[in-house]
């Protein structure tokens, strides 16, 4: 019996990752690993990439992980189960074990858009029946906050610092969701824990898909961002409604925006409340910021058009 | 009933492979290894095994599946050489840190650079405190009973550790030679079923694989792996001897060729030592008293073994296919001196470097050698500890 995504029906669930985990007050990863391993009606066995979710969940004698769970290294997660799952394909053929399994990969976005990207693109092309789920806090937290490809245009962070002569990340981010569907999957997504119901579908979706899955969701940092640490939920949120991370899928090449903001905000109002972005607010940089809407405005047009809408 | 063959070792180990039937195997082409998966996938392709192939986008990803495979839980093997081990690094450490006993054959190759797809042993010297057991082979009869004995050992319920089996590349990996191969289901019946310890797919008990040891215990955990490799040497022995059963053929921890009486030796690993030990023929019949020891478990190295078996020498000259940069001698002189050095009386030790980048070792080579020995014997002088030999100047 599927349990239906209500609050109800969920709260009846057990959490399989248990409180006490070492994650920071106010992360926004540890809530989108919790609503993703919710949504799953199969029992599951995860691969995590080294990251903050890595070393904060799993430090010797401990763990919080209450389903099978193997970190390996950090740029091969998706290698890593893609081993996982070939060896449960063997036994299964051998009919040494027959339960119905999936397998899902954890990534920050170092380990997924840079490091481990060799390795994930091989994953995918290679056809394991798995859903690599990144949860992108835009930088490499875990180390300090450094710059990575997911970090977006203006950033400060301790690799790409806003100085007198350079005013933080001058590179745009990589589009990692477009990348993973142009390997030609059967699921890509885009999620954000502020909109939980719409994740737990798709989490709920891909799983029921055989094949190569690949979800990117939004997850704050209050210690990268420089936001306050009851603002993950709220910053996410804004990624959305600002259509600075928007909302849509993309099932057997149909791309479909599941969530169209009644009116898109300015991308001010995400970026305001982040540290991290608090120079191009000085008059001087008022260019970059402008820069940095057309980017946005650019993208969510393009994605508009890619799902027929526009 | 066992059946003699001609066949290259690329082809013996492949044919080994088949008969040990892994459930998984993850690999990556590099020359000269290529030819092993090669053949090997043609045995998926034909239903002559149960394997399920994992055929990756890097060595590092290979070394990846085959650790995520082991710890799913099933027998899981790769091929490798050069490169391709130095791209596996890191995942070499891990497979070892995880206690996973993974069976790789290592078919040895030059490192870059200069680029180079010849035979040396730069490759396995550099992989040899990794924590992997390695088994080094003379020929292709060796590669293939090490590799069916690799699984047993690494498999073993006092070791669960990765092992790797090192051949020639091109000198022994792609030469046919007359070969023995054992029935399929002597080989079957000799490496066992496995079973993984603490499988990631018994859902009913999860297990974290992997996890953060700070330093109040991280160290506690390498002790324990120390200890583990110390367990080895008896498990080779062992396996060795079921065999023999089997084979007829006699395995130990090295190989001495006529060094019982003997008062030069030589040491030298894999497919040079064949060529040495006709030249000690030449040299016994001239009524010089000259031996030789071949190592095969290198990693643990037997030390106490080796020395014992070393002592009473008047000159050894260790001959390395691998230079230790600005480390002053070869690796494996290193070892030869580390396990002399507890006694008091002990053999004139040379070192010299041969046969880098596939470069022939000739018998006129051995002969230069055993000449040198022989007069640091008579005179108790060495003139120069290290060289390079078969090199322009």
């Amino acid at each position: 019996m599927a349990t239906g995504l209500t609050l109800k029906e969920l709260s009846k669930k057990e959490m399989l990752l248990t409180a006490g985990h070492r994650m920071c007050a106010g992360c926004g990863a540890p809530i989108v690993v919790k609503m993703v391993l919710l949504a799953s009606e199969y029992p599951l066995i995860a691969a995590n990439a080294t990251g903050c979710l890595e070393v904060s969940t799993c430090i010797s004698e401990y763990t919080a992980w209450k389903i099978p769970w193997i970190h390996n290294a950090f740029e091969n997660a998706a290698a890593t189960i893609s081993g996982v799952e070939t060896m449960y394909r063997s036994l299964k053929k051998q009919g040494k074990i027959d339960k119905e399994i999936k397998f899902i990969a954890f990534g920050g976005d170092g380990g997924t858009y840079d490091i481990g990207l060799q390795s994930l693109s091989g994953a995918m092309e290679r056809g394991h029946d798995m859903l690599y789920v990144c949860y992108d806090n835009g930088a490499y937290m875990n180390t300090g906050i450094q710059r990575s490809s997911a970090t977006p245009f203006g950033a400060d962070t301790t690799t790409c610092p806003a100085g007198d002569v350079i005013q933080g990340k001058p590179q745009q981010r990589k589009d990692m969701t477009r990348i993973m569907a142009a390997h030609g999957i059967p699921y890509v997504a885009q999620a954000s824990p502020s909109h939980w119901m719409d994740l737990m579908k798709k989490v709920r979706k891909a799983l029921d898909i055989k094949g190569p899955k690949f979800m990117n969701i939004i997850s704050p940092c209050n210690r990268g961002w420089r936001s306050r640490t009851d603002d993950a939920i709220m910053l996410s949120k804004l990624a959305v409604e600002t259509c600075y991370w928007p909302l849509y899928e993309i099932e057997n090449g149909v791309t479909k925006v599941t969530f169209k903001p009644k009116e898109k905000k300015p991308l001010k109002d995400f970026i305001k409340p982040q540290g991290r972005f608090k120079h191009l607010f000085s008059p001087e940089n008022e260019g970059m910021l402008k820069t940095f809407q057309e980017m946005i405005d650019r993208e969510w047009e393009a994605l508009l058009k890619a799902s027929g809408a526009e | 009933m066992a059946k003699v063959v001609a066949a290259t070792g690329n082809e013996a180990v492949a044919d080994a492979l088949r008969q040990v039937n892994p459930d998984v195997s993850s690999a990556y082409p590099i020359t000269p290894a290529t030819d092993i998966m090669q053949r090997f996938t043609s045995f998926v392709s034909n239903g002559k095994v149960k394997t399920e192939m994992i055929l990756v986008e890097s060595e590092h990803s290979a070394m990846s599946g085959c650790i995520g495979a082991s710890a799913a839980g099933g027998r899981v093997m790769t091929a490798t050489s050069s490169q391709g081990l130095a791209l596996m690094w890191e995942e070499l450490f891990i497979a070892s840190g995880t206690r996973l006993p993974i069976v790789m054959a290592l078919v040895n190759r030059a490192l870059s650079a200069p680029l180079n797809i010849h035979g040396d042993h730069s490759d396995g010297m550099g992989a040899r405190d990794c924590g992997w057991i390695q088994l080094w082979s003379e020929n292709g009869q060796e590669a293939y009973d090490n590799t069916i004995q690799a699984f047993r050992i690494a498999e073993h319920m006092d070791i669960r550790l990765p092992a790797m089996v090192c051949l020639d590349g091109f000198i022994i990996s792609h030469s046919i030679e007359r070969i023995e191969y054992l029935d399929d289901a002597a080989v079957k019946n000799f490496v066992r079923e496995f079973r993984q310890l603490y499988p990631l797919l018994d859902m009913e008990h999860p297990v974290s694989y992997g996890p953060l040891i700070l330093p109040d215990y991280y160290m506690e955990f390498r002790r324990a792996q120390a200890e583990v490799m110390t367990k080895v040497p008896k498990v080779v022995l062992d396996v060795a001897k079921d065999f023999e059963k089997i084979s007829g053929r006699k395995y130990g921890l090295f190989e001495t060729y006529r060094l019982d009486d003997a008062e030069v030796a030589l040491v030298i690993l894999n497919s040079a030592a064949g060529t040495s030990k006709d030249v000690i023929d030449s040299f016994r019949e001239k009524g010089i008293k000259a031996g030789l020891l071949k190592p095969r478990l290198y990693r643990p190295f037997p030390y106490e073994e080796v020395g014992n078996a070393l002592k009473n020498l008047k000159a050894v000259c260790v001959l390395d296919r691998a230079d230790a940069f600005g480390g002053s001698y070869g690796p494996m002189f290193a070892d030869i001196a580390a396990s002399l050095y507890p006694y008091r009386e002990r053999p004139l030790l040379i070192n010299k470097i041969y046969g880098l980048g596939g470069r022939d070792y000739m018998p006129s080579h051995a002969e230069l050698v055993l000449n040198e020995l022989v007069e640091i014997a008579k005179t108790g002088k060495a003139k120069t500890l290290k060289e390079y030999i078969g090199v322009r100047e």
